[in-house]
């Protein structure tokens, strides 16, 4: 598939801020969750700047959670890394996905490849396999800020806050994910890929370690090998 | 404890970043075939319908429905039916699951 010129200075500042305000929404509903997180860590037994220096350099929402889960429950610091690692695995065909449409050496490219978070990956996607990557930096960049302020509110005021369930925050992330995926289903195809893979992570629930079901559900994307539909 | 916890912060902040750079490192600046193309298409809507069902149907390593079930479905409702955004849903989702744990 041909790759599309890489935009100039004016195009790509434009791309950057388009993606920031589309995922103002999202980075809104990202410091509610990263509020939780910080609560969370905190009565797990965090200090206080662990709980905030975690958020700055995982970056991750539900790798944290896992791996904070694991420690409070009494697991290891490898068991904790393993389940963050399994929750990330989806990031794995994301990148496959997005690697195309990032120029520059390999150590450039890694660096870009960390500004991946689910709804800007979503977003970035322009339906034609291709991302545009300046919109990517640009939705990454108001998450990463919420996400920070989120976590710092929570580890600092958990007290005030006590368990968060009883607010309800444990229903933000499915509705989270929800918005992003009713923006990808755009016809037939897609929503039937979209319940194949709930299919497959329901019934993996139960017997694979929590990140695999969703990870086996990428699977169900090759579906896009078969016939092939003239684009556009 | 806190050793634990640094280390464990230290060991997720390396495993996220080989992840998030392994398919840019491996594919990056390739022509990649039509046909691949057509399975990037589809990877979002497999990935985030996983991600929807794992979050609102599981706790952790089981099966689990609850309040917050509750919740997603009438969040989802008004995301679907009406014209509010992810935040409103949010909160509808959020404050009715609340209100049941509330109530019952």
């Amino acid at each position: 598939m041909p790759s599309r010129p890489e935009p100039r200075g004016e195009d790509r500042r434009a791309s950057f801020q388009a993606g920031a305000r589309a995922a103002i929404p999202y980075a809104s509903v990202g410091a509610l969750l990263s509020m939780s997180f910080g609560v969370l860590a905190r009565d797990a037994g965090f200090p206080v700047a662990a709980v905030i220096v975690m958020s700055a350099v995982v970056f991750a929402g539900s790798a944290q959670f896992a791996a904070v889960a694991i420690l409070a429950g009494g697991g290891s610091a490898g068991a904790a890394i393993a389940a963050a690692a399994l929750m990330n695995s989806r990031f794995l065909p994301m990148g496959v996905a997005l690697g195309p449409s990032l120029p520059g050496p390999p150590l450039l490219r890694a660096a870009q490849g960390q500004t991946v978070v689910d709804a800007s990956w979503a977003m970035a996607n322009r339906g034609d396999g291709t991302f545009d990557r300046w919109f990517l930096f640009g939705s990454t960049a108001p998450q990463y800020v919420t996400w920070m302020t989120g976590t710092t509110v929570g580890a600092l005021g958990g007290n005030l806050l006590g368990d968060t369930s009883r607010f309800g925050f444990d229903a933000i992330y499915p509705m989270f994910f929800l918005a992003l995926l009713i923006a990808e289903i755009k016809d037939r195809r897609t929503a039937a890929v979209a319940g194949a893979g709930a299919l497959v992570a329901l019934s993996l629930v139960e017997v694979a370690p929590a990140g695999l079901p969703v990870l086996a559900a990428s699977l169900v994307a090759l579906w896009g090998l078969r016939r092939q539909e003239p684009s556009r | 404890m806190t050793a634990t916890i640094w280390w464990t912060i230290a060991g997720c902040t390396v495993v996220t970043a080989l992840i998030k750079a392994f398919g840019p490192v491996v594919m990056g600046g390739r022509e990649l075939p039509a046909r691949v193309g057509g399975v990037i298409v589809l990877m979002a809507p497999a990935l985030l319908a996983a991600l929807v069902v794992s979050s609102a149907l599981a706790n952790g390593e089981h099966l689990h429905v609850g309040a917050d079930t509750v919740g997603v479905a009438a969040g989802a409702a008004v995301l679907v039916l009406t014209r509010a955004g992810v935040l409103t849903s949010v909160l509808v989702a959020a404050t009715l699951t609340a209100a049941l744990r509330l109530l019952v």
